[in-house]
């Protein structure tokens, strides 16, 4: 039962940088980007590919990260250069990357056509067993350990990432596309490179799970768009109070913990794995009815909020 | 003052939808020049293609024919951001000039950076934060004691003010502003005019003012144009502005287009 929800945990944190990846666009930059699933499968892929020749995992990593910016760029070059819609320059990247990841894995086997790429041989060169080995830990100690040294590194460049000029411009652009140009801010740029640190991070997120997983599937990203999605809902409704950016990004983390242990369950608990998805999507739904819901309300409030401010400034004006 | 104008547009045409039935020529072969310090205000009916060239003049979509220099530098094909190094501008919607989640000193930084190159410097200084206090103090609007609130709790009175602070922050070349008092109840609107008759004034700025408020237009700036169906149908400066009544102004309508003046609103204020 602990194992359990060691394990869940330790899967939540290493999703959990696939979710402030999803932040990134969904939230910040207000661009649903799809992206994302073929994306999480580009990091485990090339992370594999990686491990395969011997690369030190880290590296691996990093390089996953790159990869995943390339989509991002990609994604974001289809929406601003091509003028096609968000919904769909994310799907046509992330059918493109389906056929490029099994290219990517059938390098590795030298078989075209891998869909699935195993890294048991080579587990010794692995992330989670090189840090056990280290620390002298076991591998789920380890994988918690990694997961929030990796969180926390994260959300630190994260935070001071978009406290600098560049940073704010991509926040802002998500909010007003129209002043920002008036501001001079090139809108195009911002998205696209706000698409590339999301996706960036996402495929960081894929390779890191190809290295806990132990393989690098073709098909693993299915539907990692809505889980993201709720680990954000999920963080938000718990850190709803949260002004800070800091913690609005730490309860992303939280919700996607808390999402994976919730799994980790219900699983244990007898439910088919193969309904996981479903389940997943009835939990957004309903998330995203009750929060619609507290938005209302929450909404009424700051709009009175807002009249009060409005008749301060009445009296102030006349 | 210099012989160079500051803004000058020559041959201007842009039709929207060319080609189909609903093609609308929205700026017709207009010229014009302003001289460095000029003020002017703009009126003309409902379409009459005001919006269109202070749109025309800012990059938000391109000209068929002409050309646009600024300073004499020529910005006819400069994309909107970067022309944006020269123009300060102001919507008639109050939520345009402004970004409504972020604070109020976050806005103001990013209009600090108008024409500058951003980079991973902080979005915001400790210094700048007390040059945005002062400014927002001169005001009045009592905007300085919420520097970290966000622009969506302000109304739209104290946004279209901070618009126009953000707008005039780094001096433009040219100022732009569309109706900017149009969304505002008359005591509130008065408010923000005196603002921006002080900002211009102050910072010595050449400046394009749509109004379709006839009086307004008459004793704000020291020229004034009408425009109709794309073009200058009315120029006048100095005195000769200065002694412009409502009644000549429509009489002088109704006599170059050969119609009554379309826009209602313009005939109640
Ligand atoms: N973005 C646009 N797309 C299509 N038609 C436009 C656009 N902007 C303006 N027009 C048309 O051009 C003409 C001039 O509009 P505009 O410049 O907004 O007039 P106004 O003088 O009232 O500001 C109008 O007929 C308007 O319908
Ligand atoms: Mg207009």
């Amino acid at each position: 039962m602990v194992d359990i929800l060691i394990s869940g945990a330790s899967q939540g944190l290493i999703w959990a940088i696939l979710a402030l990846g999803v932040y990134i666009s969904y939230r910040i930059l207000d661009f649903a980007d799809l992206t994302c699933e073929g994306c999480i499968t580009l990091g485990a892929s090339v992370a594999a590919l990686l491990i395969w020749q011997e690369v030190h995992p880290v590296l691996a990593v990093l390089v996953a990260f790159v990869a995943g910016c390339i989509a991002g760029i990609i994604t974001g070059v289809l929406h601003t250069k091509l003028k096609i819609p968000p919904i769909l320059a994310g799907i046509l990247t992330m059918i493109s990357l389906y056929s490029i990841n099994i290219h990517i894995m059938s390098l590795a086997t030298g078989t075209q056509g891998t869909a699935n790429l195993s890294l048991l041989k080579f587990s010794s060169n692995v992330l989670y067993t090189k840090v056990g080995a280290l620390m002298g830990m076991d591998k789920m100690s380890a994988a918690i350990l990694l997961g929030v040294v990796i969180c926390v590194a994260v959300i630190g460049l994260l935070y001071l990432f978009f406290g600098t000029e560049i940073g704010s411009s991509i926040r802002a652009t998500g909010n007003n596309e129209k002043m920002c140009r008036a501001q001079g801010i090139d809108t195009d740029l911002t998205k696209i490179i706000g698409l590339a640190l999301s996706n960036g991070l996402i495929a960081m997120s894929g390779s890191l799970l190809c290295q806990y997983q132990g393989y690098s599937d073709v098909n693993m990203g299915v539907g990692a768009i809505v889980i993201g999605l709720a680990s954000i809902i999920i963080g938000e409704a718990i850190f709803s109070k949260a002004k800070n950016f800091m913690l609005k990004l730490t309860g992303i983390v939280v919700g996607s913990v808390i999402y994976r242990v919730v799994v980790a369950l219900v699983i244990f608990s007898g439910m088919p794995s193969t309904d996981l998805k479903i389940m997943t999507a009835v939990v957004v739904i309903a998330a995203l009815c009750l929060t619609g819901f507290f938005n209302k309300i929450g909404k009424r409030s700051s709009l009175d909020k807002r009249d009060q401010h409005v008749k301060d400034a009445k009296k102030e004006e006349g | 003052m210099s012989d160079k104008p500051m803004l000058s547009l020559k041959n201007v045409t842009k039709a929207f939808y060319p080609g189909t039935v609903n093609e609308k020529i929205a700026l017709n072969d207009l010229s014009i020049d302003l001289a460095p310090g000029d003020f002017v205000t703009v009126i003309g009916g409902n379409g009459a293609g005001k919006s269109t060239m202070l749109n025309a003049t800012a990059g938000v979509f391109h000209i068929d024919r002409g050309s646009i220099m600024i300073d004499s530098v020529d910005i006819t094909k400069l994309p909107e951001h970067k022309r944006a190094k020269y123009i300060g501008r102001v919507f008639q919607d109050p939520m345009t000039g402004t970004a409504s989640n972020m604070q109020i000193e976050e806005n103001l930084a990013l209009a600090a950076r108008r024409g500058k190159l951003r980079g991973l410097g902080w979005s915001i200084t400790a210094a700048e934060r007390k040059e945005f206090r002062e400014l927002l103090s001169v005001l009045g609007l009592g905007l300085e004691d919420r520097m970290t609130a966000k622009v969506g709790l302000l109304s739209g009175g104290q946004r279209q003010a901070l618009t126009l602070l953000m707008a005039t922050l780094k001096k433009p070349k040219l100022l732009l502003l569309d109706e900017h008092t149009a969304a505002l109840d008359p005591k509130t609107a008065a408010k923000v005019l005196e603002i921006s008759d002080k900002l211009i004034a102050e910072n010595d700025l050449t400046a394009l003012m749509v109004t379709h408020n006839m009086k307004d237009a008459i004793a704000h700036g020291n020229r004034l144009i009408m425009m109709h169906e794309g073009r200058i149908i009315l120029d006048v400066s100095g005195k000769e502005k200065q002694e412009l009544t409502v009644e000549a102004l429509i009489e002088k309508f109704s006599q170059t287009s050969g119609e009554t003046f379309a826009s209602d609103r313009a005939l109640l204020n």
